[in-house]
């Protein structure tokens, strides 16, 4: 067993884990953050996806203790708590433009799409639609064929640069 | 009352957005594997890595000593656990062979995956690590992976407890064939491969099981889209009274079909947590998935169409062969058995005759994938009348429009004997046509065909349609389905005036909670806000036939409206009796109860809800409750159709194929909420796109599943799929007072033969005719290659 400590979505947590044990897991089964999903053993899928020192990562790919000593964030974080009872008020732009674009049907992939699409807008606030597409590559959606998507990333996108946007096609 | 001052807020027709996602955007979903319970134990299973051998012993005795190991059995040990083995609920043919499937594998495994003992552990990678120490012998026997080889004399079997890989010869002949196909002027013949697909619902599947505790209730929680059936049959399978288990399926990650079936591990899980007296959890790895869960397609279809003088269609020949996989699962024989209504689609013609052979083989059984048996059907179709269409020397879209159901016969009695409703082919068509500028690409193809630009431009159609709702008992009773088809539903009224809705569908990211409380809020007149809708666990919803087949808004959503007219007709009889009017004098609009001429008479349905709550006041003939139910069952099912239209540029020096255009026309009937069709249509798309142009799941020759992980599955990210341009006509089916048809497997139905006619409608001028699926970079390759081999110019 070897020590680890991490700072996960603002709380610092340690604990004496197995070297095999995957991030993922340390983040599922010891601190119970079950909005971090597996979708897959190959990395491919992308519904794990969270923020290691602020570059997003698929936890899946990341060993427990490979994430020592690292600030962690998670879907479950990514809301401000809103104290008037109105919680969407406190949803980051992509939690809001996923829900108003129809950007998820099940929900599965959600956590890690917006956390993958976040890193995305973090290097390119303003994507084209092809940008968008090609920036969540790694996530892959069953449910919703993307456009909803994609259309969701660039409207929170305008909504964080603080302009309006024409999500259609070409644009 | 000032509120009558303010119209009622429609709700039907309109986008509201959905109630689902504010736990599902933040992280606080509840999937299956999310539950912990006290005590629970997690389950792993020791799978077969041969697709077919004797069983000649197992070993878990090592496994009993590995830490944290709290049991392990064999299927032997736990054979006697079994009332039954797992169902196969629609037996095709009298003399269908449906071998006896035990969850755990006995003395024989009949695929890769099969599983043949199960080990319990404090942890999951306990449980996992110690099925490394499960002993078995495994004496190999010769694989059957090839469907006509499997029927061929002599063939190896892929199941020894039988005498032949042959499950069942289902036929139906409409009308006289023979003389169709003997006096016909021309005849376009084609064998078209429809390959095996891997569902591949993100969530994985998962399943947890808690003994009874303080009652004798059973808990199973399971990531399945057929809670109500999974309980029953589960309660037939496993021994346990059907009114001791309780079945939940919580927040569920799509399924497509993957999940509307009764599986090995959730009648071992709920043996288990019996047996051991503790909550057990098993939740599959993709890869494992990939074995374990069913697969679908997979048919091989041999089609030919005889044609008049005229061009009309006279009769059309389908001989299917259709790979069942090792056992049959929950309607594995029933998934090609519903294409022999839809292979004749939206043409008229005097005679078809369908044969289909459902055959056995050592791989991963098949099922109902997103279609389940219409995609296939359309697929050949529409790939056989643009192929007559090439031979015949006509324009593709004058030889379909020459042989459609035009809009003025409708209803329609089909050669396969079913009524189309309701329909407008040619107007879907015109709006498709213009959107897509159908013959401005035409003018660009011809160009680019006359400079020889390496990157050609194809155009592909496909007018589909398909039979849809899975409703009508009687008729499905006629083709052995094991079930009926109504759907049930409940609406309380609260005393505050607030609305519970019941419904016996399970969703799993359709929106029912948002398409159902819309629906229910117009017809009692209540806010959106206030109706709540709950689904998915046995307790609650008591009765129900789940979610599949493009049924839950044709019946489930008439079922809620049927509830909610009852508990209208409940109120006006109370507001007669508060109003002192006669019944026949109320009127009743946007949750408003007045009498007739005296506007000023008038109370709400809320003020009722309390009323009859308070029970002080109410009609001598009546109890005072005005909660209802609903069961309803329509007599016919309904049929979504459309025309899609797609452009692709195919790059005749790589292969590669990318996607420009896509525009699909849908005529689904009403629509309740059009962001969420939209967003049906989307989906349904990318996966009928996906089988055309890059899924296909490969087996080697001794059985080996090649394709076993996303790895070299290729499920298609946002990169690989272009933008969807969508729009609607709609023709309201008439086998519901809504108006609707169902939404959820139109998009896959229709696509996949518009682009693979589009890839070749690319090539046909480089002599390729033929396009094997997945339209990959090296299929379209060698296509092409073949053809110039083959001199064709």
């Amino acid at each position: 067993m070897t020590s680890v400590q991490m700072n996960v979505d603002g709380e610092t947590h340690s604990d004496e884990v197995e070297p095999r044990l995957l991030l993922v897991h340390y983040l599922r089964e010891f601190l119970g953050k079950t909005g971090t999903n597996v979708g897959c053993d190959t990395s491919n899928c992308g519904a794990c996806t969270v923020h290691l020192d602020g570059r997003s990562v698929k936890s899946c790919t990341v060993l427990a203790v490979q994430a020592d000593g690292g600030d962690i964030d998670t879907i479950e974080g990514l809301a401000e708590f809103s104290s008037n009872g109105d919680e969407e008020a406190g949803w980051h732009p992509l939690q809001r433009a996923f829900h108003t674009e129809h950007g998820l049907q099940c929900g599965y992939c959600t956590p890690g799409m917006i956390m993958a699409a976040k890193d995305l807008l973090s290097e390119n606030p303003d994507p084209t639609e092809d940008e968008v597409r090609h920036g969540l590559e790694g996530n892959l959606c069953r449910c919703t064929g993307y456009v909803n998507i994609v259309k969701a990333v660039r409207t929170a996108a305008a909504e964080m640069r603080g302009d309006k946007v024409d999500t259609e096609v070409g644009a | 009352m000032t509120a009558l001052d303010t119209p009622p807020t429609l709700n039907v027709g309109v986008t509201r957005l959905r109630k689902e996602d504010a736990h599902l955007v933040t992280g606080r979903s509840n999937w299956t594997d999310n539950i912990t319970l006290t005590g629970l134990l997690h389950v792993a299973l020791v799978r077969s890595p041969m697709a077919h051998a004797k069983v000649s012993n197992v070993d878990v005795s090592a496994a009993l000593e590995q830490p944290g190991v709290v049991a392990a059995f064999t299927g032997a040990d736990l054979a006697d656990n079994w009332a039954g083995g797992l169902p196969c609920a629609w037996p095709v043919t009298p003399d269908m062979k449906s071998p006896t499937h035990l969850p755990l594998a006995t003395d024989e495994v009949r695929y890769v995956g099969d599983a043949v003992a199960v080990v319990v552990a404090r942890t999951r990678p306990q449980a996992v690590d110690a099925t490394e120490h499960v002993v078995v012998d495994y004496e190999p026997l010769p694989a059957v992976v090839d469907m006509e080889a499997a029927l061929a004399d002599g063939s190896p079997l892929a199941d020894t407890s039988l005498d032949t890989n042959k499950s069942f010869t289902w036929q139906k002949i409409d009308g006289e064939i023979d003389d169709a196909f003997d006096g016909a002027a021309h005849v376009t013949t084609r064998r078209f491969i429809n390959q095996r697909l891997i569902p591949t619902a993100i969530e994985p599947r998962s399943v947890v099981c808690a003994p009874p505790r303080e009652t004798r209730e059973t808990t199973l929680w399971s990531a399945t889209q057929v809670p109500h059936i999974l309980r029953l049959m589960l309660a037939l399978t496993c021994g346990v009274p059907e009114h001791e288990l309780r079945v939940v399926a919580p927040d569920v990650g799509g399924g497509f079909g993957s999940k509307l079936n009764v599986y090995a591990e959730e009648a071992i899980c709920l043996v288990l947590a019996r047996k051991l007296g503790k909550p057990v959890k098993w939740t599959e790895t993709r890869s494992e998935g990939y074995q374990a869960t069913i697969h679908g397609r997979d048919q091989i279809q041999d089609v030919s169409l005889a044609f008049n003088e005229d061009n009309t269609i006279r009769g059309m020949r389908v001989e299917l062969h259709a790979d069942m996989g090792a056992y049959l699962q929950l309607v594995t024989p029933g998934i090609p058995i519903l294409g022999a209504f839809m292979f004749n689609s939206i043409y008229k013609m005097d005679a078809l005759s369908f044969t289909c052979h459902g055959v056995f083989t050592n791989k991963t059984p098949t099922d109902a994938y997103r279609g389940a048996g219409r995609p296939e059907a359309t697929y050949a179709i529409e790939r056989l009348i643009d192929e007559a269409a090439n031979e015949l020397g006509v324009e593709p879209f004058e030889l379909r429009e020459r042989n459609w159901i035009k809009h003025e016969e409708f209803p329609y009695t089909t050669i396969a004997g079913i009524e189309y409703d309701s329909g407008n082919y040619e107007a879907a068509t015109a709006k498709a046509r213009e959107i897509f500028g159908y013959d401005d690409l035409r003018a660009e193809q011809a160009q680019r065909r006359g400079s020889g630009d390496p990157v050609q431009l194809g155009i592909g159609i496909s007018t589909f349609t398909e039979m849809c709702g899975l409703a009508p008992s009687r008729v499905l009773g006629s083709l052995s389905y094991g079930a009926g088809g109504w759907e049930h539903a409940s609406v309380r009224m609260l005393p505050s005036g607030k609305v519970e809705v019941i419904t016996g569908t399970s969703p799993h990211g359709q929106g029912h909670v948002t398409s159902w409380s819309q629906i229910a809020a117009d017809a009692l007149g209540v806010a959106y806000e206030d109706v709540e809708v709950r689904h998915g666990d046995t307790n609650v919803a008591h009765k129900g036939m789940d979610t599949y087949g493009s049924r839950s808004l044709v019946v489930g959503g008439y079922a809620v409206q049927v509830a909610c007219d009852k508990v209208v007709a409940k109120a006006k009889k109370v507001a007669a009796h508060l109003l002192e009017a006669a019944e026949d004098d109320i009127e009743f609009s946007g949750g408003t109860f007045s009498v007739s001429g005296s506007p000023d008479a008038n109370t709400t349905i809320q003020d009722i809800s309390l009323a009859v709550f308070a029970a002080h006041d109410y009609p001598e003939d009546m109890e005072p409750s005005l909660d209802s139910d609903a069961t309803v069952d329509p007599e016919n099912f309904s049929y979504p159709h459309g025309t899609h239209l797609c452009a692709t540029e195919v790059d005749t020096e790589t292969g590669r194929v990318t996607i420009r255009r896509y525009v699909a026309v849908d005529d689904v009937g009403k629509v309740i909420n059009p962001q969420i069709v939209d967003g049906q249509v989307h989906g349904g798309l990318a996966q009928g796109i996906a089988q055309a142009l890059y899924e296909e799941a490969v087996y080697d020759s001794e059985g080996n599943l090649t394709t076993g992980s996303l790895l070299d599955y290729y499920v298609p990210s946002a990169a690989d799929l272009p933008h969807f341009e969508t729009d609607r006509t709609e023709t309201p089916a008439t086998s519901n007072p809504l108006g609707v048809k169902g939404v959820g497997e139109a998009g896959t139905i229709a696509s996949t033969p518009a682009v693979i006619n589009a890839v070749v409608d690319a090539l046909r001028h480089l002599g390729v005719n033929d396009m094997p699926m997945p339209a990959s970079p090296r299929n379209v390759w060698e296509a092409l290659q073949a053809a110039n081999n083959g001199g064709a110019a």
